[in-house]
């Protein structure tokens, strides 16, 4: 399993699938990207890996493993770097469409309105310790997209065939259930 | 009751929230901004944060007199221009200048040896704040006792406007050093390293277990070539602030993008070299004997 390692929280992500078991790659460049099956990319600031997505020319590789059926799990910043469109980001920051949903950045406000919340999960039968930090939400989502928990009517997670988006951070949490859930989209 | 829709509830301010910001930094270039101009080159560039302030390091050491909080206007300025994180400055031990930074919605607090300090026994008491707390430290115990008063994030002091990075690799080496000996002592030892470092015995406790600060260790002070930064990555840090690094030099846009994917690419010597090319006259600096204020002695 590769995570994306240009910034951000991806030791993290590492962490988890440690416990997991699962041997982890960190992607730094295209060589690094072919030889994983799938990839998580972690939350930090999605301006700044946009261009770091850029400046290490992973974008263009990146988009053609997409493209290709690649498991792919975003979280905070790579759920808004996998969307379709990107609400009060940057206009230079294009995302690679790997799941047609629309979101907003910065959608709950700034640092002081980050919150935790146990959050209830489809297919999970207890809820979980969601994080959220500066969190995006999805504003609206295809009809592709399945729909897995929700805030406040506001969609948090969801999924199509092979990509998975987050918009709280379940790396930070002592809780690998959603972790899991990735692994196994990706067998 | 039951068709009463039920509302999620949130927790805010936890300690997951205020170190998960931190976390989300890790990897980044953190910048030091006078004006909106400056704040968009350094969003434009790939920085993950920018540290709002009147002044940066290297004209406070030039002007003297009392350096304080920004004002709220260019504060405010600066968090309309940008959509990363927003952090400016307090007083060491001035809460009430925490207190309206906290108001204005910035995204992190430095209560920063930059500025002049306000009490020179108490830093804040940053376990009342909802934001959280950078502070810098200049070794263990110092970061530890920052910890110990809330701060969710260490950066190593190093001499900060000076453009020279000796004091930051000083500072990172100590702190970083001192954790790995830790890691090695018995569990008699553990007290004395408390005794000695002038630290909660808990925390060491904590650092024995897990080989690690409890918080994110990020550095900062004198840092001013993609060199520079790929060179504190490499020590250990888990991320860079350049401060009068960048607009104290002759081309401030394509050195902040090196500086940027330098600090991605630190293990990457090739990628290094070609980063580092053609990016101007860096910042003069300033060697530590021609110092006559020392900034990283402030902090108790």
């Amino acid at each position: 399993m590769g995570v994306l390692a240009l910034q951000g929280a991806f030791e993290s992500h590492i962490r988890v699938l440690n416990t997991l078991e699962i041997e982890s790659v960190e992607v730094r460049n295209s060589e690094s990207l072919d030889s994983v099956d799938g990839l998580i990319i972690p939350g930090g600031e999605s301006t700044a890996i946009s261009m770091l997505l850029e400046s290490n020319q992973l974008r263009e590789p990146l988009q053609k493993r997409l493209s290709n059926g690649m498991p792919v799990f975003g979280t905070c910043a790579g759920m808004i770097i996998l969307s379709e469109k990107i609400l009060d980001g940057r206009e230079d920051q294009t995302p690679l469409g790997a799941i047609d949903i629309m979101v907003r950045r910065n959608a709950f406000g700034r640092q002081i309105d980050s919150f935790e919340s146990q959050l209830e999960i489809e297919g999970l039968n207890s809820p979980f310790p969601a994080i959220f930090i500066r969190a995006p939400i999805v504003q609206s989502a295809g009809e592709s997209v399945k729909i897995l928990a929700t805030i406040e009517d506001q969609i948090v997670l969801c999924c199509n065939e092979t990509t998975l988006v987050a918009s709280f951070h379940p790396e930070l949490s002592d809780d690998v259930r959603i972790h899991e859930m990735f692994v196994s989209m990706a067998k | 009751m039951s068709d009463e829709k039920k509302s999620t509830s949130r927790t805010t301010g936890t300690i997951n929230v205020k170190r998960g910001l931190a976390e989300m930094l890790k990897g980044g270039v953190i910048m030091d901004v006078v004006t909106p101009e400056q704040a968009k080159i350094a969003e434009d560039a790939g920085a993950v944060a920018v540290m709002a302030l009147e002044r940066v390091p290297a004209d406070i050491r030039v002007d003297g007199g009392v350096a304080r909080m920004s004002d709220p206007e260019m504060i405010e300025g600066i968090k309309a221009t940008v959509t990363i994180p927003v952090m400016a400055k307090a007083r060491i031990g001035h809460f009430v200048e925490a207190q309206i930074l906290e108001a204005l919605g910035v995204d992190y607090v430095d209560e920063s040896e930059v500025l002049t300090p306000a009490d020179e026994k108490h830093h804040i008491d940053k376990w009342a704040f909802t934001v959280p707390f950078v502070c810098g430290a200049t070794n263990l115990g110092e970061a530890l006792r920052r910890i110990s008063e809330g701060a969710c994030m260490i950066r190593s002091k190093g001499e900060a406007g000076t453009g020279n990075v000796i004091q930051a690799v000083r500072h990172l080496r100590t702190i970083l050093g001192d954790i790995k000996r830790i890691g090695q002592a018995d569990s008699a030892e553990i007290f004395d390293w408390a005794k000695r470092l002038q630290a909660p015995v808990s925390l060491v406790q904590e650092i024995a277990e897990t080989g690690t600060l409890p918080v994110p260790m990020f550095c900062a002070g004198g840092l001013a070539t993609p060199a520079d930064a790929a060179l504190v990555m490499q020590l250990g840090a888990e991320a860079v602030f350049v401060g009068s690094g960048i607009f104290k030099s002759e081309n401030p846009e394509p050195r902040a993008k090196a500086i940027v994917e330098a600090t991605t690419n630190f293990n990457n010597p090739d990628i290094l070299a070609k980063v580092s090319r053609g990016l101007g006259v860096p910042m003069t600096g300033i060697g530590m004997d021609e110092l006559d204020m020392k900034l990283e002695d402030r902090g108790w």
